[in-house]
């Protein structure tokens, strides 16, 4: 491959891409530095690979790359204890009929946007919820990418992408919902 | 559909990643079920809620600068940011400029298809339909009967052809109708219905098909232009527009409801 199509595909696959790349990483490790950390160490496993790139999504192929850099980052760093989850009862509730019933009790998220603090508290509820739905929900909202695209980059079959959006989803409407009590 | 079914696709639905019949049966049902109307409202209200709050982190110049300067050569100029101020219409602007790599439901590689392999029936349509939706801007030729009067449109095409199309005027939902043509597609004459959606025309065309090849929701994308196509009581419905896949979308939905 000569230089200058290996710049065009370098533009392409990364510099394009590194709005996306930042953001994804910097949601996986909530912190500036480490994100800064994972992108470029995403970005030289990325030149090593670039020749090998076949496929048509260069976005979805590069973050894959940072999310695969971050879960080798974690395990390097830190080797105990991941994330905390949220709350670890509701980790274990079902999604089952009797759920929704208690779902009917839980927060309305509009009565969040009349609170000044709003985005505070999403932005916390986000960064709370474990690695494993803290995850699809950036890829669907801030990336909005499809099911299918999900999967790619998280490695997981589509049926999981929709569970897990689920249990994150529920995870967030429960943690929003002292907010409102408390309007 | 009951509850339980409507239930199991919440997710599926409010992410858009449902067929156009399944989404429809499910806005018929929770617009009849209260219950399920306030669970379906509350995941569309989250999704609203997290995308206008949450925190797109742009990257701090100096990171973007190292990266820059280590590429295999530093590129002369800049690569244009993808990103823009985070709002409503990123998403679709998203969509937009993706809209040729990706699409919502059964993703067809449409442009490796083209030069790779034969293509298949339905690929074969998809490529009439976009150059029927080309034609028609290329002619200004977009309606014979041009009026956002659906019981003008209906009988108009009723006469000229051996079926009868769906026609309704979708301006409540931001799609109006701006008339009804004939155009010869897949060795026949169809209903071409042309709908507006801001600056974008949707084509909509309509013939019989009862031997579907499949019943599910299928999108193709090529140079630009996003077709989707459905059947519906014996009826094979093929939109095509620049309009982005995820509106497209909307628009077949919109459609299929009114029905």
């Amino acid at each position: 491959m000569n230089e200058q199509s290996r710049n065009e595909k370098f533009e392409r696959l990364f510099v394009t891409h590194l709005d996306a790349a930042y953001d994804l990483a910097r949601w996986l490790t909530r912190d500036e530095r480490n994100a800064e950390d994972v992108v470029q160490e995403a970005f030289l496993r990325a030149i090593k690979f670039m020749d090998g790139f076949r496929g048509e999504n260069a976005r979805v192929w590069l973050l894959a790359i940072v999310r695969n850099t971050y879960y080798t980052w974690l395990r390097k760093n830190y080797a105990h204890g991941q994330s905390v989850p949220l709350d670890e009862e509701s980790m274990s509730a079902d999604d089952s009929e009797a759920s929704y019933a208690g779902n009917e009790a839980s927060a309305s998220a509009e009565h969040l946007l009349h609170q000044k603090d709003a985005k505070r508290l999403i932005n916390q509820a986000l960064e709370q919820l474990p690695d494993e739905f803290r995850e699809v929900i950036v890829l669907r909202e801030l990336e909005d990418l499809s099911y299918k695209e999900i999967a790619a980059v998280a490695e997981i079959p589509i049926g999981t992408v929709m569970s897990r959006l689920a249990r994150a989803r529920k995870l967030l409407l429960q943690h929003l919902q002292p907010v409102r009590q408390e309007a | 559909m009951d509850c339980n079914s409507a239930r199991r696709h919440l997710h599926a639905y409010v992410d858009r990643e449902l067929d156009v019949a399944s989404a429809s049966a499910i806005d018929r049902h929770i617009a009849s079920c209260e219950a399920c109307d306030t669970i379906f409202s509350r995941q569309a209200e989250l999704r609203r809620t997290l995308r206008e709050h949450v925190t797109y982190h742009d990257v701090p110049p100096a990171l973007a600068a190292r990266i820059r300067a280590r590429a295999p050569a530093a590129p002369a100029t800049p690569a244009p940011s993808r990103r823009l101020p985070w709002g409503a219409f990123l998403p679709r602007l998203q969509w937009l400029q993706f809209g040729a790599a990706v699409a919502a439901t059964a993703v067809l590689s449409w442009t490796a298809g083209v030069q790779y392999a034969s293509l298949s029936e339905d690929e074969l349509v998809a490529e009439q339909v976009m150059a029927g939706h080309a034609r028609s801007l290329l002619t200004s030729r977009v309606t014979d009967v041009a009026t956002s009067d659906q019981h003008t449109v209906k009988p108009w095409l009723s006469r000229k052809l051996d079926f009868s199309p769906p026609v309704t005027d979708l301006t409540p939902v931001g799609f109006p109708l701006l008339g009804g043509r004939l155009d010869y597609l897949a060795g026949r004459p169809v209903a071409a219905l042309a709908y507006q959606h801001r600056q974008h025309l949707i084509n909509l065309f309509v013939w019989p098909d009862h031997k579907a090849s499949s019943e599910a929701t299928q999108t193709f994308s090529k140079d630009g232009y996003n077709v989707l196509r459905w059947t519906e009581g014996g009826l094979a419905f093929w939109a095509v527009s620049d309009l982005n896949a995820a509106e497209l979308k909307d628009f077949a939905q919109a459609y299929s409801s009114a029905q």
